[in-house]
């Protein structure tokens, strides 16, 4: 039957992106690593949109970056145009997306990760884990193959049972036609894991030649050269534009016209979907007052034919889909290369996993990416960084990495899923971050690189370099806070030229910096810096100085929310024999058990009172009396 | 310290001769000293010792109340923090009015139980007192709850209800724009954000404007009927209980008729009060003199003076006239039905800017005109009564002034052209404190508002 196919460290089953992110991690701190795919050929496959960020998401990837992470270098090498979103509105919420050649991004991580030192590939399924005294000990895979480590990352994606349907047609398969992964489930369901079904889907993909783009809108990429990781030196400058076209009001009719043969409204899907990703007969059936709605053509890569159809996610039969395609300017000849489908897939409750990602069933076991409930690239990748970096802690005998609220999106993220659990695949927005202004994707190698190189992910001469950034920063800020500007005749016409009032009397360069009109190019000509400093130290500078205010106000909610954090909560405390919760409370509190009081304050169901009595019951020192 | 500094009225609500505003926490003593003026600074006072002053708003240093001040230092104190206790005049409006001041000026209204948590938190109270005072919290969380619960049914609630509704849409919609910047929604911009602001800050002006007729309607205007004898101060009490329905009567002493009947006056509860046997017995004035018959009068927060038409003004009259200066008081000239005796224009001259009617009670007449002008003194120009919410609640007083706060700082932000996402911080923090009186603070609802309102995808 089984045999010992070898030992490692650290064992990461899936090479999606979480996988991926979650073996890089773990190899490049030492850890000897193996990741385990069902298929060598989809790594890092993008089986949806073929795009990397955007809001909030885009953010993830540069905290990904600071903390030694591979999306951001890869999409840098690997897009087809890329462009800073918001750029109208507060730095807090600019961010970068790019459109990626799906088959580049793939190639390009898989030759990555071939070429990290302590890292295996091998392709195999897992059917179970090697289970000692309720300790996850290593993996078995379909072949007999048992792999032992002392940590399993478990990332499998949309790939737990799961079931492709496209309107009267159901079956089993993972994403793309591709297999699923069946007995794993049910494993975790025997070892005791609650799990969920989840549904997500994507649009059909279109033959470029088909396409009759003269009807549609351009959208380019930026002019200016971007990329994600604070590394990247050398950018792609040839760049292919996306269109924008829309539906019509025959696409409208021939979607209400054909509802009773979507599984959607027929019943036949049981999963929960994401309302933000609604399906295009979702949209027109709940937004029937909308006359129209966008769809994006994006092309999947340079060396391809194939337009993925963004806006168009459907599950209704391939017949209809042609219907619906013939219905939109631009696409009335398109040629349908893939059909649009829905899948359905288990996951596992979330609020079953500590902060690490570990569960807290099975200890040696972590979990990231779609398994844990969440939807998108970014954000399983984001997990996946995190459930690497701490197994491979774990292995070494030390303390979890743990981001918070206001480090990173990613403790965000993660917080939000372990402490709130999720009622449909959960997607990052900027809104569920209340420090939003402190999470921004310029600061993000501020905020997480430090965290990186303790770590050991970032290497010595790239931390040198961000200390150096870091140093320029503080001078020029120091700087601007001690020149004085005075309203002579030359400084008002720059004033004027700037369309900012005149000086009534001398203030400091900072201070100016502060006026709304006035940037950090402006303060430069008035008193220019010597030597003059790049463009990304002055974009910090000018976003530090001119948003100061608004920065010292979160970050005294940062420190409130700090102390609650630091009072920490015994693991196994006894919820129960504690007089005074709210029944509610209680329960909620034993089933998520938080580590901290702060953690406690977010779980839904605990008001402020249970919170009081918690502190209270703390102070008591009762705290000996324990669940077992 | 660790904590932030909070307060709250520690005597109980009701009649009372001194009660006592506490605060607990560092900065007890510095917000003191922010609103008050006596003959030293309360930070360079000793720990223990009690201060005669006057409370002052410090914008415009007009005096609120005459009050005697006691500072505590920590650690000898309940809470083991620095402690100050204002003691102030007693009755509901001038220990509100205290507490407001303190909370505008930095302090945080008291969670319930929390100086008591405060207290053990600091190691003060035993140990062996933890579940006390963990029931405690419980108890009145509870009782605050149920308030809270009524509080859902009423007009405030769904008042602000509607209005958080408008502040969601608007966050909403700036969210989408930031969440989903190439979505076909139409753009938020700044001058469409101010005409939401203002409109919501009005709405809450508004609700602010009622918190003292919302007192009033719950407890009832305390009115005294004063005159000389044999005016129609016993035909006024009969012809408002008659024409109104009396609410409650109450009879209570046995010694003299001491008589409370409440009638409700287009929208306006009265409860007619004869504390002094002013109704039934001899001038007041006459008996206890101007100065002390003012503090009685002082009590009340309506005066009904009435005069006899037929009889030239007398002394009497005149020490009436003196003693009400400056107080809320209705003028009525009665027995119009006679030979008018009196010098009207006196009577104005005397009167000054409280209103002047003229009744005929014996024959039923002016009463309309006299309650229309009950109804206006206190609707400020008629606003129909059913149409206003009342807020009685200090909490919630203070948090519809936080509330308008940051609605400030946000038109300020927009005033400044800052972008929106940077405005929107402060809109969102109102939507929350507001969120706090009708207990609903879950963010979730603006993820659900954000579907729910535009149509998002890929």
């Amino acid at each position: 039957m089984g045999y010992d196919a070898g030992r490692f460290d650290v064992i990461v089953v899936g090479a999606g992106h979480a996988g991926v992110e979650a073996a890089l991690a773990s190899a490049r701190m030492g850890a000897e690593t193996l990741c385990l795919t069902l298929n060598l050929d989809t790594i890092a496959y993008m089986p949806c949109n073929p795009s990397v960020g955007g809001p909030a998401k885009g953010i993830v990837v540069r905290e990904l970056d600071a903390l030694g992470g591979e999306m951001a270098r890869n999409i840098d090498k690997t897009h087809i145009q890329m462009r800073m979103l918001n750029t109208g509105k507060g730095p807090a919420v600019r961010a970068l997306r790019a459109q990626a050649d799906k088959f580049l991004y793939q190639n390009e991580m898989k030759k990555t990760m071939e070429n990290t030192e302590h890292l295996t590939l091998r392709q195999g399924m897992v059917e179970r884990l090697l289970m000692e005294d309720g300790v996850c000990k290593g993996v078995v895979t379909k072949t007999g193959a048992e792999y032992r480590a002392s940590a399993v990352v478990l990332t499998t994606g949309t790939y737990l049972r799961g079931k492709i349907i496209i309107g009267e047609l159901s079956y089993e398969s993972g994403p793309n036609n591709m297999q699923p992964s069946v007995n794993l489930s049910y494993h975790l369901q025997e070892l005791g894991f609650q799990m969920v079904r989840f549904k997500t889907g994507t649009p059909p993909r279109v033959n470029s030649k088909t396409i009759d783009y003269s009807v549609t809108e351009i959208q380019p990429g930026d002019e200016v050269p971007r990329a994600f990781s604070y590394e990247t030196t050398k950018y792609i400058t040839d760049q292919l534009p996306c269109w924008l076209t829309y539906t019509s009001p025959e696409t409208h009719e021939l979607i209400n016209g054909n509802l009773h043969r979507s599984p959607m409204y027929s019943g036949m899907i049981e999963g929960t979907g994401p309302r933000y990703c609604p399906s295009i007969e979702d949209k027109v059936v709940r937004f029937n007052d909308k006359p129209r709605h966008q769809i994006f053509l994006e092309p999947e890569g340079r060396n391809t034919e194939e337009v993925y159809v963004q806006g168009l996610s459907t599950s209704l039969p391939e017949d209809v889909q042609r219907k619906i395609l013939a219905t939109i300017p631009g696409l009335e000849k398109a040629e349908l290369m893939r059909a649009g489908y829905a899948i359905e897939y288990d996951a596992i409750v979330p609020t079953q996993l500590w902060p690490s990602l570990e569960t807290k069933l099975v200890e040696g076991l972590f979990t990231a990416g779609q398994l844990n409930g969440t939807s998108g690239y970014e954000e399983a990748a984001g997990q996946g960084v995190m459930a690497g970096i701490n197994a491979a802690l774990k292995v070494k005998g030390k303390d979890p990495l743990i981001l918070d609220r206001s480090e990173a999106y990613i403790g965000v993220l993660i917080d939000d899923l372990i402490t709130k659990g999720t009622n449909e695949p959960y997607r990052l927005l900027t809104s569920r971050a209340e420090y939003r202004l402190l999470l921004r994707h310029d600061n993000a190698d501020l905020r997480l690189t430090e965290k990186g190189y303790e770590i050991g992910l970032i290497p010595q001469e790239r931390y040198d370099r961000f200390l150096a950034k870091k140093d320029k920063v503080r001078q020029e800020i120091e700087r601007l806070e001690q020149v004085t500007v005075k309203p002579t005749p030359e400084v008002q016409d720059i004033l004027a030229g700037a369309k900012s009032s005149p000086l009534k009397e001398p203030m400091t360069a900072a201070t100016l910096l502060k006026r709304p009109e006035i940037t950090y190019d402006v303060v430069a000509q008035i008193h220019p810096a010597e030597p003059a400093v790049d463009e990304v130290i002055a974009e910090q500078v000018e976003i530090q100085v001119k948003y100061a205010g608004y920065i010292d106000k979160q970050l005294a909610q940062v420190e409130r929310m700090r102390k609650m954090e630091n009072k920490k909560l015994p693991v196994n405390l006894d919820y129960m024999a504690i007089n005074g919760l709210a029944t509610e409370a209680k329960q909620k509190l034993l089933e998520v058990r938080p580590l901290s009081v702060g953690q406690a304050s977010r779980v839904s169901g605990v008001n402020p009172a249970d919170i009081s009595i918690l502190l209270v019951y703390l102070e008591q020192g009762k705290l000996a009396k324990t669940a077992d | 310290m660790e904590y932030d500094t909070i307060t709250a009225i520690s005597t109980p609500m009701g009649e009372g001769a001194i009660a006592i505003v506490r605060l607990s926490g560092s900065e007890a003593v510095s917000i003191a000293d922010s609103i008050y003026k006596g003959k030293i600074k309360l930070q360079d006072a000793e720990s223990h010792t009690i201060h005669y002053g006057k409370l002052i708003e410090p914008k415009t240093e007009e005096a609120v109340e005459e009050v005697m001040v006691s500072v505590m230092r920590g650690p000898r104190t309940f809470t083991r923090e620095d402690v100050v206790e204002i003691n102030c005049h007693g009755g509901i409006v001038s220990v509100n009015r205290v507490l407001q001041l303190v909370l505008n000026h930095g302090a945080r209204l008291a969670e319930p139980g929390e100086f008591t948590k405060r207290a053990f938190l600091n190691g003060r109270i035993d140990l062996s007192q933890a579940e006390a005072v963990m029931d405690l919290i419980r108890a009145k969380t509870d009782r605050a709850m149920n308030v809270a619960l009524n509080q859902m049914e009423g007009r405030l609630s769904k008042l602000v209800g509607k209005l958080r509704q408008t502040l969601l849409e608007t966050i909403a919609h700036v969210e989408v724009n930031i969440d989903y910047p190439e979505y076909d929604a139409e753009e938020m911009t700044h001058a469409l954000l101010n005409e939401k602001l203002g409109f919501v800050k009005g709405e809450v002006e508004k609700i602010l404007i009622t918190a003292q007729q919302g007192k009033i309607l719950r407890e009832g205007l305390s009115t005294a009927i004063i005159g000389r004898p044999n005016v129609g101060k016993s035909s006024l009490m009969n012809a408002l209980v008659h024409e109104n329905k009396a609410i409650v009567t109450e009879i209570a002493g046995t010694t003299r008729d001491v008589i409370e009947e409440y009638v409700n006056v287009r929208g306006v509860p009265l409860r007619l009060v004869d504390t002094a046997g002013i109704r039934e017995t001899e001038d007041i004035v006459e008996r206890i003199g101007v100065e002390k018959s003012r503090k009685v009068l002082k009590e009340s927060d309506l005066i009904l003076l009435v005069i006899n038409s037929n009889e030239p003004l007398s002394a009497e009259d005149e020490n009436l006239f003196e003693a009400v200066k400056g107080l809320d008081v209705i003028v009525i000239v009665n027995k119009t039905d006679l030979k008018p005796n009196i010098d009207m224009n006196r009577v104005k001259e005397l009167a000054g800017s409280h209103p002047v009617i003229t009744t005929s009670l014996l024959h039923e007449e002016g009463v309309d005109r006299l309650e229309e002008g009950i109804a206006q003194l206190f609707f400020q120009g008629g606003i129909e009564a059913q149409d206003i919410t009342y807020v009685s609640n200090s909490r919630h007083i203070a948090l519809l002034q936080q509330t308008i706060r940051h609605i400030d700082e946000a038109l300020n932000g927009i005033e400044m052209s800052l972008p929106i996402d940077m405005v929107q911080i402060d809109i969102t923090r109102a939507w929350e404190i507001l969120g706090e009186i009708v207990g609903d603070t879950v963010s979730e609802s603006l993820i659900d508002q954000l579907f729910s309102q535009f149509c998002l995808g890929k």
